[in-house]
């Protein structure tokens, strides 16, 4: 019997308003289970996912992974973006949730993802970005992210190839993998498909970068009384 | 030709505003979603063209543009266009946008769209009978009809609007309202806020490996037999689900409470940024502005005959370009906080349907503004509606609205400050 390790810290930034899917796709990776009844999320919803790193291999070690799905559908007040920037902090990595069938929301991950990334920019934690994108800093970031596409049910299967050729693009600005699902069809995430794998590579991107690697940056003045305990249990 | 000589400004001005309300439909309302249906941007642009060429057909008759029988020509398509597109074109659309979103009824969409608008119109027929709007020598199908019912339901949202604008706007700028908020009660929310969260987080672990450790043990369970295995994978499958409800219930309580910590968070910010602009020029414009309309509407509520027709020229002018910039300031700030990719197209359509109404029913009050020799031309094309009806049915509710709103917003000022002194 595993008995979990310290947490790992992550956070799941919206693309735009509710609508999107992210309460469900949380629900889905958290609980392994469809959600029932969404409704809109206000402020900021957690759930923790326990996650096995390196499964399958003799360094098997179990860890949380606290899943944190920032609201969109409150508003786009610039009060209601500078208390959203109090939940930017020790951002481990970052799930970039869009609406496959619509445009508009692939194009403003970049102004959310530039958000998270950029929260140290400013004293109050208003982040003022027009969006442009700069490719550079996506290459040299060095927080995973991730990609996902909700709602692919809904798209008719004529006008798939061109959606997948966008999120294809779409992977490669960000420079992070991408998983386009149903979030009310568990079967996307089944044990053995390319999505469950690529999302098991992501978490333990994560796990890795947080825990193996030494990263002083993701520290920061609120967090301070949050000192994770470094100890790792794993009894077999 | 002359004829098109005359009317080309009035034309050109009418794609203008059409373009306007193209790009406003586009740029604001609908930039964070996808437009399927193209109908629904010319319907919006459409009504909003039609609405804002009555107001300049206004100022045309003031300024003495154009021939008068041009102006009147020109009313009248305003005014058929305007009535076409809020009676029938609009109510239609949005009947069928709400029946194809039920999915039972989809199939028969253009159906039940006709029975909606038929209901629609019965109701919208049934609202002449309590109100005194016509004298009784018009037939059932005149135009008056029509434009007395219209008249109503404008007149009733413009007060309401009116009367809570009139108390909010001087409350919201004078900076004599302000709370005082300082950064170090911002942060202290915010900390409360982080750390209601890190309680949710320490009671989801636990949940989590709980109903891990359930599900591995429940794997073992299975391979015992015998009545002993039975009787303990009951009992022990209880003990464990009953403490796993006792903490989503905590969760649950948490989770509330972290919502209410995030909206005041928000609220504190606001009041803040509000503070910061008031000390700025503009801020401190509008704050005399505000002193100005709220001396100016206590004047209204006391019901003080103006002493000078000219001024009153000026205001309408002001009012009419306040109250469409108000207007769609709060249609968007409406549409933001309760649409969503299902019903948008069926909300913004509603808007166009407020709004339509509303113009329609501002130029009938503005009757009022207007300077005596002006009216004449309002009356002829409105045919002999009762105005007056009109003018008192907008005091009495422009009255009950700002009465309550002073009441509404008297509470809601005593209520914060105790809220967070029991931080």
């Amino acid at each position: 019997m595993c008995s979990a390790g310290s947490r790992v810290c992550r956070k799941l930034t919206r693309c735009f308003g509710g609508g999107v899917g992210k309460s469900s796709l949380v629900h889905l990776l958290c609980q392994n289970q469809v959600l029932g009844n969404p409704s809109w999320t206000v402020g900021c919803s957690v759930d923790v996912r326990v996650q096995d790193y390196k499964e399958g291999t003799p360094e098997e070690k179990t860890f949380y992974i606290e899943l944190w799905d920032v609201g969109g559908s409150v508003g786009n007040a610039s009060s209601v973006k500078s208390t959203r920037a109090v939940f930017y902090n020790s951002v481990n990595g970052i799930i970039l949730v869009h609406d496959l069938t619509n445009k508009k929301s692939s194009q403003n991950l970049y102004r959310w993802s530039l958000e998270a990334l950029n929260k140290d920019s400013s004293p109050t934690g208003v982040i003022i970005s027009n969006g442009d994108y700069d490719r550079e800093q996506f290459a040299e970031n060095p927080v995973p992210l991730l990609l996902i596409g909700t709602k692919f049910d809904q798209i008719p299967e004529n006008k798939r190839s061109e959606v997948l050729t966008r999120t294809a693009f779409l992977s490669e600005d960000f420079n992070a993998e991408e998983i386009n699902l149903d979030c009310t069809n568990p079967r996307y995430l089944a044990a053995g498909t390319s999505n469950a794998v690529k999302l098991s590579r992501f978490f333990d991107k994560v796990i890795e970068k947080r825990y193996f690697t030494r990263d002083p940056s993701q520290m920061t003045g609120f967090t301070d009384r949050k000192r994770f305990n470094f100890k790792s249990l794993h009894y077999d | 030709n002359l004829m098109v000589c005359t009317y080309l400004p009035l034309y050109s001005t009418q794609v203008l505003f059409f373009g306007f309300g193209w790009l406003f439909f586009m740029r604001q309302l609908f930039k964070d979603y996808e437009v399927r249906h193209y109908v629904v941007q010319v319907v919006f642009s459409v009504t909003f063209a039609f609405s804002c060429t009555m107001f300049e057909l206004i100022i045309f008759e003031i300024l003495g543009a154009l021939s008068s029988s041009s102006r009147y020509f020109h009313w009248k398509l305003n005014l058929y266009v305007i009535l076409l597109v809020l009676i029938f074109v609009v109510p239609f659309y949005i009947g069928y946008f709400v029946v194809s979103n039920i999915r039972l009824l989809q199939r028969q969409r253009l159906l039940f769209a006709c029975m909606v608008w038929f209901t629609f119109m019965y109701f919208f027929w049934k609202l002449g009978d309590p109100f005194p709007i016509l004298s009784p020598k018009h037939g059932i199908l005149s135009i008056e009809q029509l434009i007395s019912r219209v008249g109503v339901i404008g007149v009733t949202l413009m007060a309401l609007l009116s009367g809570f604008g009139a108390v909010n706007c001087p409350y919201t700028y004078m900076s004599y309202f302000l709370r005082n908020v300082t950064d170090s009660d911002i942060l202290a929310l915010e900390r409360r806020l982080l750390q209601t969260m890190d309680m949710i987080v320490s009671k989801k672990k636990r949940i989590a490996m709980t109903r891990r450790q359930m599900y591995q043990r429940g794997e073992d369970q299975n391979k015992q037999t015998g009545f002993w295995g039975m009787i303990k994978s009951v009992t022990s499958t209880q003990t464990g689900s009953e403490n796993l409800s006792l903490v989503q219930q905590e969760v649950d309580a948490l989770e509330e409470l972290s919502r209410q910590l995030f909206l005041e968070t928000v609220d504190l910010q606001a009041t803040k940024e509000r503070i910061e602009y008031s000390k700025t020029f503009q801020g401190k414009y509008f704050n005399f502005l505000g002193y100005f309309f709220s001396i100016y509407c206590v004047w209204k509520i006391f019901m003080v005959k103006f002493w000078s027709q000219h001024i009153s020229f000026i205001l309408v002018g002001i009012i009419i370009v306040t109250s469409i910039r108000g207007l769609l300031i709060t249609l968007t700030k409406f549409f933001y906080a309760i649409s969503s990719s299902k019903s948008s197209n069926v909300i913004v359509l509603v808007l166009a349907q407020i709004m339509g109404m509303y113009f329609v029913s501002s130029v009938l009050l503005m009757r009022m503004s207007m300077p005596l020799e002006y009216r004449s031309i309002v009356t002829e094309v409105l045919g002999e509606l009762q105005f007056n009806f009109y003018h008192r049915w907008f005091d009495v509710i422009f009255l009950v609205s700002a009465l309550s709103s002073i009441l509404f917003l008297y509470l809601a000022h005593k209520q914060a400050p105790e809220k967070h002194m029991a931080l």
